[in-house]
């Protein structure tokens, strides 16, 4: 069972270890060796300060939603799951990630609002990080 | 160097159609090419530079310039979506100040509304970094202004009825224009009732999907005054971008916190000084958040400024979109900076409809946001001038 849609997107030599993780139900991202800055999305140079010395770190996968919306009418492949929430979430580590809350009301979703990471999964192994309301 | 007084739009035109199924993108180009060339005296033999955007069919101005036998020694491709065409009007300020044109011509042209086009975007995300990172979560467009609209309300308490009272003081002009695309005046409670497309955004919060395009010609000093009709002055001028900052994005803002800073700079002038606003009205949050960020109230408080009909003319205390903006009159090609330019020179040569003709118009700002408020925006603002300002 899945929330939302799935299917087949790109994935590249810069992106491939975070995907990767996702599939394992892992939320990795790059931080950066030099400067420290967590970086989104991921990308092999540090936009902070354009070092190439970055290490994928392991997220807690939990924070807080900093915006929301509940799209209620789209188009395309979404357009038969509405309502469906749409959010910014900012990380405990600190980046903000595009992202779905998802497996609550989406009238329950507010700013603030504690989430932490759950993975969905399609059928070439592929996960999609979305969010649900903390335990 | 300044750009200040240096360049002048002289032309200008908006095609009249709202749907057009039987023009190919090129015509559109073409047509409202000879409109603004025709409104200002000027010929295709005149033109030494030409620019145009992502909406540009094939090689862009390349393939443009060869299907309208153009000669040009400068072109521009810049885009940054909707706000490209008043980037482009400041090359051309600049390339005129360098010496190195006279007129250039800036042709806009869409079919979204009988085209097939989705709505919204004409962004071609394949390839891109961020891709498999932003279009996996449906973000369709509305939904990315509705994400800064939701954060604007819990930062600054700004409410829906604030962001209607834009839709409202734009249908209260667009009934006054025989062209726009939709002239029903409405109220703040029909722009609440109509159904949310992605919250806190109604239907009534969106601007239209038509089809059509616009022109502009800006021209030198010499070209200026060799020219019968009245033209008017570019006087400041400011570009920027704001992108989603690796994490750190801030929805509370746009770009227009440079833009409009450097543009009132270059033109020495203050939002005080400013008679008439053009503002891209994508959705009512990018009037309400560009508003602050120009400079015209303090950020957080663009939702009382707009209220009580402070945006209508005739009545408010700054009068915008004459025309009937994007919310109502016209959204070419889903690129609205366009017809921002052209409604804010008709104001400034007395040529608005009567009923929203703003009286002794000076000083006109037009202002643009291309692309996202929730990803990445390209942002530009235009401080333009009747010749004795």
């Amino acid at each position: 069972m899945t929330f939302l849609p799935v299917w087949e997107f790109p994935i590249n030599q810069e992106s491939k270890q975070f995907w990767d993780a996702a599939a394992q139900n892992v939320l990795l991202l790059p931080r950066c060796s030099d400067c420290g800055f967590t970086i989104f999305y991921p990308r092999s140079i540090c936009p902070e300060c354009r070092s190439r010395n970055l290490s994928w770190i392991q997220m807690s996968g939990k924070g807080e939603v900093y915006s929301y919306t509940v799209t209620r009418r789209t188009s395309g492949r979404f357009r038969s799951h509405v309502p469906f929430v749409i959010a910014y979430v900012q990380l405990d580590e600190g980046p903000r990630m595009l992202t779905n809350v998802v497996d609550c009301d989406p009238n329950n979703v507010s700013i603030g609002m504690r989430v932490e990471v759950m993975f969905e999964s399609q059928d070439e192994g592929k996960a999609i990080p979305r969010f649900k309301p903390s335990q | 160097m300044t750009i200040r007084g240096i360049a002048h739009i002289a032309g200008i035109f908006e095609h009249p159609g709202r749907e057009l199924p039987n023009l190919t993108l090129a015509q559109i180009h073409a047509e409202v090419a000879e409109g603004a060339l025709k409104d200002a005296g000027l010929t295709f033999r005149d033109v030494d530079a030409y620019y145009s955007a992502g909406d540009a069919p094939g090689f862009g101005a390349l393939s443009m310039a060869d299907y309208l036998g153009l000669d040009c020694v400068n072109i521009d491709d810049t885009e940054t979506g909707g706000s490209s065409y008043l980037v482009h009007v400041q090359h051309a300020a600049q390339a005129i100040a360098a010496g190195h044109i006279h007129v250039a011509l800036i042709t806009l042209a869409g079919n979204p509304r009988t085209g097939g086009a989705s709505p919204g975007g004409s962004a071609n995300v394949s390839g891109a970094p961020e891709q498999s990172f932003e279009s996996l979560f449906g973000l369709a467009v509305p939904a990315g202004y509705a994400l800064a609209a939701k954060r604007h309300m819990y930062e600054f308490g700004t409410t829906s009825e604030q962001l209607a009272e834009i839709k409202v003081a734009a249908s209260n002009h667009a009934q006054h224009n025989p062209e726009a695309f939709l002239r029903d005046v409405v109220t703040i409670d029909e722009v609440l009732e109509s159904p949310l497309i992605s919250d806190p955004l109604h239907r009534l919060d969106c601007c239209v999907i038509t089809d059509g395009g616009g022109a502009l010609v800006v021209v030198s000093t010499e070209v200026a005054r060799s020219l019968s009709r009245e033209t008017v002055k570019v006087l400041g001028t400011g570009t920027a971008i704001k992108h989603s900052d690796a994490g750190r994005i801030d929805l509370t803002y746009t770009g227009a916190v440079k833009t409009g800073k450097a543009a009132f700079e270059e033109a020495s002038l203050d939002p005080k000084d400013v008679d008439y606003v053009s503002i891209y009205d994508s959705f009512t949050i990018t009037v309400l958040i560009s508003l602050e960020d120009l400079g015209f109230c303090p950020k957080g408080h663009g939702g009382r400024f707009v209220s009580e009909g402070a945006l209508c003319a005739k009545t408010g205390r700054l009068p915008f979109n004459t025309d009937g903006g994007g919310l109502c009159n016209n959204h070419p090609g889903n690129r609205g900076g366009m017809t921002k330019v052209i409604e804010a020179v008709r104001q400034l040569r007395g040529e608005a409809h009567p009923k929203v003709q703003v009286e002794n118009c000076g000083v006109a700002l037009a202002h643009g946001t291309g692309g996202s408020l929730a990803l990445r925006m390209g942002s530009a603002t235009l401080l333009l001038g009747r010749e004795e300002v």
